[in-house]
C-alpha cells in the first residue's frame, strides 16, 4: 500500500479509450514519474487524480480515503497539491500576496468569512508567508506582481506555494516543459532540495529524460492508456518495452 | 483610531471632507449669477449624489474585486425601497426600521438570486441576472401589484396603519419621514453674501451613512476576505487547486453587493417615501455598471467619483437648453450665434445622454482605469519634473 493508490482506472472521451485499467502505486516519501509519449493518457491520468475528471471505473486512493467524487479544493485539503504545466498563480496579486493564500487556505480551510480585519495583521500567516519567500529565495521579490516575473520565478512560485501547504503529495504536471536549459536545471535542483528536506512524496509526469533521470526513484511508463512497465529508473534506460513505445515497433 | 493604514486614512479624510463640505462645494457660484445653473448644491441633488455613491461603492465590492459582472444590481436597489415604504405605510415614519428592513430583505433576495445566477461565471452571470432583474421589474409592474402598487409606484396614502404613529397629521397631511422627530426635508439655509448654501438633514444622513459604507468596503478590500476575492478574480483554477472554495466567496460578495444596493434604495425611499417599479428597469441597472467603470473599478473612490459624475451630468446638462445657450453667444454675430447653437443642440437637454456617451468612451479609450487612473496621470505629470527617478522605480503600491 502506497501513499496514493490507483486501481483499475478507466477513462472514456467518446469513441476514445484515454486510460484502460491503469494500476499504480505511489509509495511515501518517494518521487515517482509517469512517462510515456504524446497521447498515452499522462495528464488524462493526473486530472483523474486532483478531482478534475471522474474516472468511469476503478478507485483512487489517498491515504486510504477515496478522493472520487471529491471536488478539487476538498482533494487538495486533504493533502494533494499540484504544480501546473503552465504556471497557475495569482498574476494580479503580489508575490507576498500570492504566497499568503495558501496559508490561509491551510489554516482557515476551504471558506472562511474575515472581511474586517486587516490581512497584514494576521502576524502567524504573514510570518510562514515571509518564511516560505525566503527559502524559496524570493523575498526581495515579494512587492512584484507575480504575473510580471519571469517564466522561472512563477514556477518557483508555485512550487513554494504549493509547499505552504504542507502537502504529503505534490504533483507535479511536466514542470520544465518550455524552459531554457538553464531554468530546468535550476528547477531539477529545487525538487532535489526539497525532496532532501521535507517530509512529503512526489509524483511528477514529464516528457524530459534529464529531468526524469535525475530524480525519479521509481518510474511507470504509460502507452496508449495503459501501464506498460513500473521499475527504477535504472531498469527502465535499457527495458525494450519502453524503447517500442517511444520509437515505434520498427525500432 | 480606525485602524488603518497611512494612504487608507488620507482616502477616508478626502472623502469625509467631500461629503461634509459638499454644499459649500458644490455651490460655488453665487444665485443668481449665469454660473448659477451650474451650482449642484441643492438637497435633492445632493441626496442623490451619496446614495448613488453607496450603491456604487457596494456594486464594486463585487465587480471590482471578484470580476463578476452583475447586470440586475437595480433589483435590489428597488426591493430596498419597496420595504422601506411599506415600513413607513406599516410601523412608522422613522428612518431607523425602514433602513434597516430595505438591507435585510435585499440581503435574503440577493442570497436568492447570487445562488443560482453564481452557478455560471462570465457573460452567462451577467446574463443570469439580467433576467432576474428584469423578471422582478416585471413583477413589481404587474404580478405583485398588491404590495407594489405596480405602474403607480408605492406611494404614502393618509389611511395608512401606522402602528407607531398616526395615519394623518394634525392638519390633514400625510406625515413626513424623520430621524427621531428629524425631518428629513429641513434644511438650514446660510446666506454668505450672494451665496445661498443650503444643510439638509436628509442630505448629512446619507453622508454619513455613505462615509460608514465607504469604511467598511475599505476594510473589505484591505481584509483576507477581500484579497480571496481578488484571487477569484485573478486565477481561479489556482484558487481551486489551493484547497480554496470559490463559490461562498463570491457569494458572500454578491450579498454584500445587494445589501449596499438595498441600503442606497431604503435611502431614496426615505428621502422621497415612493417607489416605483422603473427602479428595478435594466436601464439602472446598467446606470451603475457606467459609474464603477467610468470612476475607476475595482479601486476604492472610484465608484464615489463615477457615481457623482453622472448624476451631475443627468441633472445640470440635461437643465440646458437652447434659449441658455442662445444668451451664451449672443455676443457672436446673429449667423453664427444660430450656427453654434444648432452644433450644441444634440449634446445638451435630452441630449445629455450623447454627452455622457462621448464622455464615457473617451474614458474607457484613454483612461482604462477610470478617473482615479486620471488622476494618479495628473499627480504623476506635476510631480514628474521634480524627481524623474521615481518613475523607474518598480511600481508596488496596491490599488487605491
Amino acid at each position: 500500500m502506497g501513499i496514493l493508490d490507483v486501481k483499475d482506472v478507466g477513462k472514456r472521451f467518446g469513441g476514445l479509450q484515454a486510460l484502460g485499467n491503469v494500476n499504480l502505486s505511489v509509495a511515501e516519501n518517494s518521487v515517482h514519474a509517469i512517462i510515456g509519449p504524446n497521447g498515452a493518457g499522462k495528464s488524462t491520468l493526473l486530472n483523474c487524480l486532483v478531482g478534475k475528471l471522474v474516472p468511469d471505473t476503478g478507485s483512487v486512493m489517498f491515504d486510504g480515503q477515496s478522493v472520487l467524487g471529491r471536488s478539487p479544493h476538498e482533494i487538495n485539503q486533504m493533502g494533494i497539491s499540484r504544480v501546473f504545466q503552465t504556471p497557475e498563480i495569482f498574476g494580479d496579486l503580489t508575490v507576498m500576496e500570492n504566497m499568503m493564500i495558501p496559508v490561509f487556505a491551510k489554516r482557515d480551510g476551504a471558506f472562511r468569512m474575515h472581511a474586517i480585519e486587516n490581512m497584514m495583521a494576521e502576524r502567524d500567516i504573514v510570518e510562514t508567508a515571509e518564511k516560505m519567500l525566503v527559502d524559496m529565495n524570493m523575498a526581495e521579490k515579494r512587492h512584484m506582481h507575480a504575473a510580471s516575473m519571469s517564466r522561472g520565478d512563477k514556477r518557483r512560485l508555485e512550487i513554494g506555494m504549493c509547499l505552504a501547504q504542507e502537502p504529503r503529495l505534490l504533483l507535479l504536471d511536466e514542470p520544465t516543459a518550455g524552459m531554457a536549459r538553464a531554468d530546468t536545471n535550476n528547477t531539477i535542483d529545487l525538487l532535489k532540495q526539497i525532496k532532501d528536506e521535507r517530509d512529503i512524496t512526489i509524483a511528477i509526469i514529464e516528457h524530459d529524460m534529464h529531468v526524469v533521470f535525475s530524480l525519479a526513484e521509481r518510474i511507470t511508463v504509460l502507452a496508449q492508456g495503459t501501464p506498460l512497465v513500473e521499475d527504477t529508473p535504472e531498469n527502465i534506460k535499457g527495458h525494450p518495452k519502453v524503447r517500442e513505445a517511444y520509437l515505434g515497433e520498427a525500432a | 483610531m480606525l485602524n488603518l493604514q497611512k494612504h487608507d486614512k488620507t482616502l477616508m479624510i478626502i472623502v469625509a471632507v467631500l461629503v461634509l463640505f459638499a454644499p459649500f462645494i458644490l455651490n460655488p457660484f453665487p444665485t443668481g449669477s449665469a454660473m448659477a445653473q451650474f451650482n449642484a448644491g441643492y438637497p435633492d441633488l445632493m441626496q442623490r449624489f451619496v446614495i448613488f455613491g453607496i450603491f456604487a461603492v457596494g456594486f464594486n465590492i463585487l465587480f471590482g474585486l471578484t470580476g463578476y459582472l452583475s447586470f440586475g444590481h437595480a433589483a435590489f436597489l428597488g426591493v430596498g425601497s419597496y420595504s422601506a415604504v411599506w415600513m413607513f405605510k406599516l410601523l412608522s415614519m422613522n428612518v431607523i426600521p425602514a433602513i434597516l428592513l430595505s438591507v435585510v430583505i435585499s440581503g435574503l433576495f440577493a442570497l436568492l438570486i447570487g445562488f443560482v445566477s453564481l452557478r455560471r461565471s462570465g457573460i452567462y452571470f451577467s446574463i443570469l441576472t439580467l433576467a432576474f432583474a428584469q423578471m422582478s421589474f416585471n413583477l413589481a409592474y404587474s404580478v405583485l401589484t398588491p404590495i407594489t402598487n405596480g405602474e403607480t409606484g408605492l406611494q404614502l396614502t393618509l389611511d395608512d396603519p401606522r402602528i407607531l404613529g398616526v395615519s394623518a397629521t394634525a392638519d390633514g397631511g400625510i406625515p413626513v419621514t424623520s430621524l427621531f422627530g428629524l425631518e428629513m426635508r429641513s434644511t438650514y439655509e446660510m446666506i454668505v453674501g450672494p451665496w445661498t448654501f443650503q444643510f439638509n438633514a436628509g442630505y448629512y444622513l446619507c453622508g454619513i451613512i455613505l462615509l460608514a459604507a465607504f469604511y467598511l468596503s475599505l476594510r473589505i478590500f484591505r481584509s483576507p476576505f477581500g484579497m480571496m476575492l481578488r484571487a477569484v478574480k485573478s486565477n481561479q483554477t489556482r484558487l481551486n487547486y489551493t484547497g480554496l472554495n470559490p463559490k461562498p466567496y463570491t457569494l458572500a460578495a454578491f450579498v454584500i453587493s445587494g445589501m449596499y444596493a438595498g441600503l442606497a434604495g431604503g435611502l431614496m425611499a426615505s428621502m422621497d417615501p415612493l417607489a416605483g417599479a422603473e427602479r428595478m428597469q435594466w436601464t439602472a441597472s446598467g446606470e451603475v455598471v457606467l459609474m464603477t467603470i467610468l470612476g475607476g473599478a475595482g479601486t476604492l473612490i472610484g465608484p464615489v467619483l463615477g457615481a457623482g459624475f453622472i448624476k451631475y451630468f443627468e441633472n445640470i446638462f440635461s437643465k440646458i437648453n437652447d434659449s441658455i445657450l442662445h444668451s451664451w453667444f449672443s455676443f457672436l454675430p446673429d449667423g453664427i450665434e444660430d450656427a453654434v447653437v444648432f452644433l450644441i443642440h444634440p449634446f445638451i437637454g435630452k441630449g445629455w445622454h450623447l454627452t455622457l456617451g462621448i464622455l464615457f468612451m473617451l474614458v474607457v479609450i484613454f483612461l482604462p482605469g477610470g478617473l482615479v487612473e486620471g488622476g494618479q496621470r495628473i499627480k504623476k505629470w506635476v510631480s514628474g519634473g521634480k524627481n524623474k527617478a521615481d518613475d523607474k522605480a518598480p511600481k508596488t503600491e496596491p490599488a487605491e
